[in-house]
């Protein structure tokens, strides 16, 4: 099925409208503000966004916990954090989101071990605080090097409103000042994850920055320290991105929170410039840092070559000429790695379509990585995004562009049915009913396994695994032999 | 062996349920009926009259000991009181901690699973004052309890929980088949007791069952922790309970749905037998002190 693009506005209207026939006439009318298409100059792609799912349709979102112990938290290596609740919850979000570390799991780092406080329905009724007190004792005569814990609250938490606030604080007494944070992220609180990474950020700044004693912190300054901030290091992401940091003379003093450490998070307000890669899951602690201790914080790009380029002047325009040199050196010296990168595969990838459907900040980060490759983004969205997600959007797609908020399964389907993409690239819930129906897929949030796909190192890894999904032979063979003829 | 009447007592906090309920069930059971009484109130106090005792031990608490409500067994939590009466409570929480409403729906789960309600004729439940939350709501949700007596006074928060309490019902009516058998007035001896009694139950579409006359021997009996039936059998407040008991036992299938009122309603009621009087709109919020400026 070929589609005439310079019609993509007009054809976006028509298909959102056939889309959105087979709803009932209230849900049509909520979704149909959550479907558009990008028209060129427009300020914001046109859809609302970070309101409630409908119920009955499938979506991709999670919940306020996710947000909290799934992102921002987890990562956060050296301290333990207690999914407190019933099992499942825990069960479910053990061992993380493949963010790498490095550390002796179970000695001084606990990443991808699940602690849960497993409630029974005798903690439902007499309340859970003794048992959480009795955890955290359990927790530091088992893992004395842990370096702090943090509670995070499943739903029942708050329905029948156990103090852990007043938990966390005698712990804290007790073990001499331990950072012992709870995180108020019950399930039911807010239309997505999003909300949680808000109450995370905001949890980290009542009970470890306003915690802090300057006079203590250990960490001797230097005109070039940077911390990093939103990225998780899901496959390594963030020491992909490091090493460019460093290589152009910045010293890197935190990673939020991937690979990071409690020590990294209480270094941070001493760091000069904030550099943010996750907007929407950090930048509310970013605008606190710059509030209270004069941080800037920048935004950045570290997918394809181009972008990352970009990215690097852009911080570097934050430092003296040592930094800006620094970082026209690297550029110079990746650049003919990606030349060879984009030469391999540029050839084998020009012209594909890709349709997304990720959250934080890839439904436009990686849109630069698919145009380094010849490639096309002709649909994205976001699972949990703001519409100042929206706005930033406008930067890199171009018009036309289909733009689906919090898409349901059906609306994913139809839409990807009807634009016949060279490639979709969402999530594991997703994956199969795509490759089902014939369509390369790539998982783009754990990176299907693979990864880093952040920083120079990243991008020919992310090229290479594109390749691998689009011209796998396979694709040509799903027509059975009976209809073949 | 006829059908198994369940009923539960609700009402204000203070009004008097225990006391009324565990008179009138020692009474039925002096009319030869096998009663189980089941506590629904985290204070565990519904069965200490039957019992002579503070407080039994509760299912939840024996829960929580024992590690979980499925290590239990029905005699560790069952106590047989006065005339054989049977009696449970569930337990609860301390004040401030965890979810009493949870506890009651996990209590009468336990009780059912275990046959606790097999031999009698009547299961009574006794309530927490307000219908809180869902799990308050258990007894009269699932076709459990299958009337409804509401102790109740002259006093006006005492009609506002009566009035609540048949909102509770008119919710849970046509799902489960609650019905309300009435109203039972404990006197306060508050002005025009009977009357504004009598016509709140006309409000609600129901009957006042009984007007419990109040006597102070009730109190010299709950001091040796007994009802009025054990302790002053030949009293005439001890005849006062069995009448009650009496008209509840001939009240069977005769339960209404009620017909709740707006508090505006409620209001009027009270203008009406003219124990409020009418008043000025523009004093409404106004303190003493604006009054006289």
């Amino acid at each position: 099925m070929s589609v005439p693009v310079e019609n993509s506005n007009e054809r976006n209207q028509a298909l959102v409208e056939e889309v959105l026939a087979a709803y009932p006439a209230k849900a049509a009318k909520r979704r149909a503000k959550h479907l558009g298409s990008y028209e060129q100059g427009e300020s914001d792609c046109g859809v609302k966004s970070n309101a409630r799912s409908i119920p009955g349709v499938m979506t991709i979102r999670g919940c306020a916990y996710a947000g909290s112990k799934g992102v921002v938290w987890g990562p956060i290596k050296d301290m333990v954090h207690i999914s407190h609740g019933p099992v499942g919850c825990g069960q479910y979000s053990w061992a993380a989101r493949r963010n790498y570390y490095i550390g002796t799991t179970g000695v001084d780092t606990f990443v991808t071990m699940q602690f849960t406080s497993d409630f029974q329905e005798k903690d439902i009724v007499f309340g859970g605080d003794k048992k959480l007190a009795r955890i955290m004792d359990e927790i530091q005569e088992l893992f004395p090097l842990n370096h702090g814990i943090t509670v995070q609250s499943e739903c029942p938490i708050g329905l029948i409103g156990d103090d852990i606030e007043a938990v966390s604080k005698a712990k804290s007494k007790e073990y001499d000042g331990k950072t012992i944070v709870p995180v108020r992220c019950e399930g039911f609180r807010g239309v997505s994850q999003s909300l949680g990474h808000h109450i995370a950020n905001d949890s980290i700044r009542d009970w470890v920055f306003d915690k802090l004693d300057p006079e203590k912190s250990a960490l001797q300054s230097t005109p070039y320290d940077v911390a990093i901030i939103g990225d998780y290091n899901i496959g390594g992401d963030a020491w992909s991105s490091r090493i460019l940091l460093e290589e152009m003379g910045l010293r890197v003093v935190a990673q939020w929170s991937g690979d990071g450490s409690l020590a990294e998070l209480e270094a941070t307000p001493k760091a000069k410039l904030n550099v943010l890669h996750c907007y929407r899951s950090m930048n509310y602690i970013s605008r606190h840092m710059e509030e209270k201790y004069g941080i800037p914080w920048v935004e950045y790009n570290f997918f394809g070559p181009t972008k990352i380029a970009e990215s690097l002047r852009e911080i570097a325009s934050h430092f003296d000429d040592r930094i800006k040199e620094g970082a026209e050196r690297v550029i110079a010296k990746y650049q003919p790695l990606m030349q060879a990168v984009v030469d391999k595969y540029r050839p084998r990838l020009e012209g594909k379509k890709v349709m997304l459907f990720v959250g934080g900040l890839r439904p436009r980060h990686v849109i630069g990585a698919y145009e380094d490759l010849g490639m096309e983004v002709i649909g994205t969205g976001y699972e949990f995004g703001h519409n100042d997600d929206y706005q930033r959007t406008t930067h890199y797609v171009k018009d036309g562009t289909l733009i689906y908020d919090d898409v349901t399964g059906y609306e994913f389907e139809k839409f990807v049915d009807a634009l016949q993409p060279d490639l979709v690239a969402s999530g594991i819930k997703e994956k199969y009913v795509f490759q089902k129906m014939g369509f390369p897929f790539r998982q783009m949030h754990s990176w299907d396994y693979s990864g880093p796909y952040h920083g120079y190192d990243g991008f020919a890894i992310f090229a290479r695994d594109m390749d691998m999904a689009i011209n796998n032979p396979v694709w040509s063979m799903t027509t059975a032999p009976w209809q073949a003829a | 062996m006829g059908d198994l009447r369940q009923i539960a007592f609700y009402g204000k906090g203070g009004i008097g349920k225990s006391t009324t309920s565990q008179n009138t069930l020692a009474a039925l059971a002096e009319m030869g009926q096998r009663i189980l009484i089941v506590g629904c109130d985290p204070k565990a106090d519904s069965t200490r009259l039957i019992l002579h005792a503070k407080a039994q031990d509760t299912i939840l608490s024996l829960a929580a000991e024992a590690g979980t409500v499925e290590d239990l067994e029905l005699d560790e939590v069952m106590r047989t009181g006065y005339r054989d009466i049977r009696c449970v409570e569930s337990g609860g929480p301390e004040p401030g901690v965890g979810c009493a409403g949870r506890g009651v729906i996990t209590s009468i789960n336990f009780l059912e699973e275990e046959g606790a309600y097999e031999g009698i004729d009547y299961v009574s439940y006794d309530v927490l004052g307000d219908v809180v939350c869902g799990g308050f709501a258990m007894p009269i949700r699932e076709n459990k309890a299958q009337e409804i007596y509401i102790v109740m006074s002259g006093e006006m928060m005492a009609m506002y929980a009566a009035n609540n309490i048949s909102k509770g019902i008119l919710k849970y009516a046509n799902s489960g088949g609650v019905r309300l058998g009435g109203l039972v007035c404990n006197e306060r001896q508050t002005d025009k007791e009977l009357e504004l009694a009598e016509a709140l139950a006309a409000k609600l579409g129901t009957t006042l069952i009984h007007f419990v006359p109040r006597d102070n021997i009730v109190q010299h009996a709950e001091l040796r922790r007994m009802t009025v039936m054990e302790y002053a059998p030949e009293s005439k407040q001890a005849d006062e309970y069995r009448t009650l008991a009496q008209k509840i036992h001939a009240n069977a299938g005769k339960g209404i749905i009620p017909t709740p009122i707006t508090m505006d309603e409620l209001e009027d009621l009270l203008l009406e037998h003219g124990v409020m009087k009418q008043i000025d709109e523009s004093m409404v919020g106004k303190t003493a002190g604006e009054a006289v400026a």
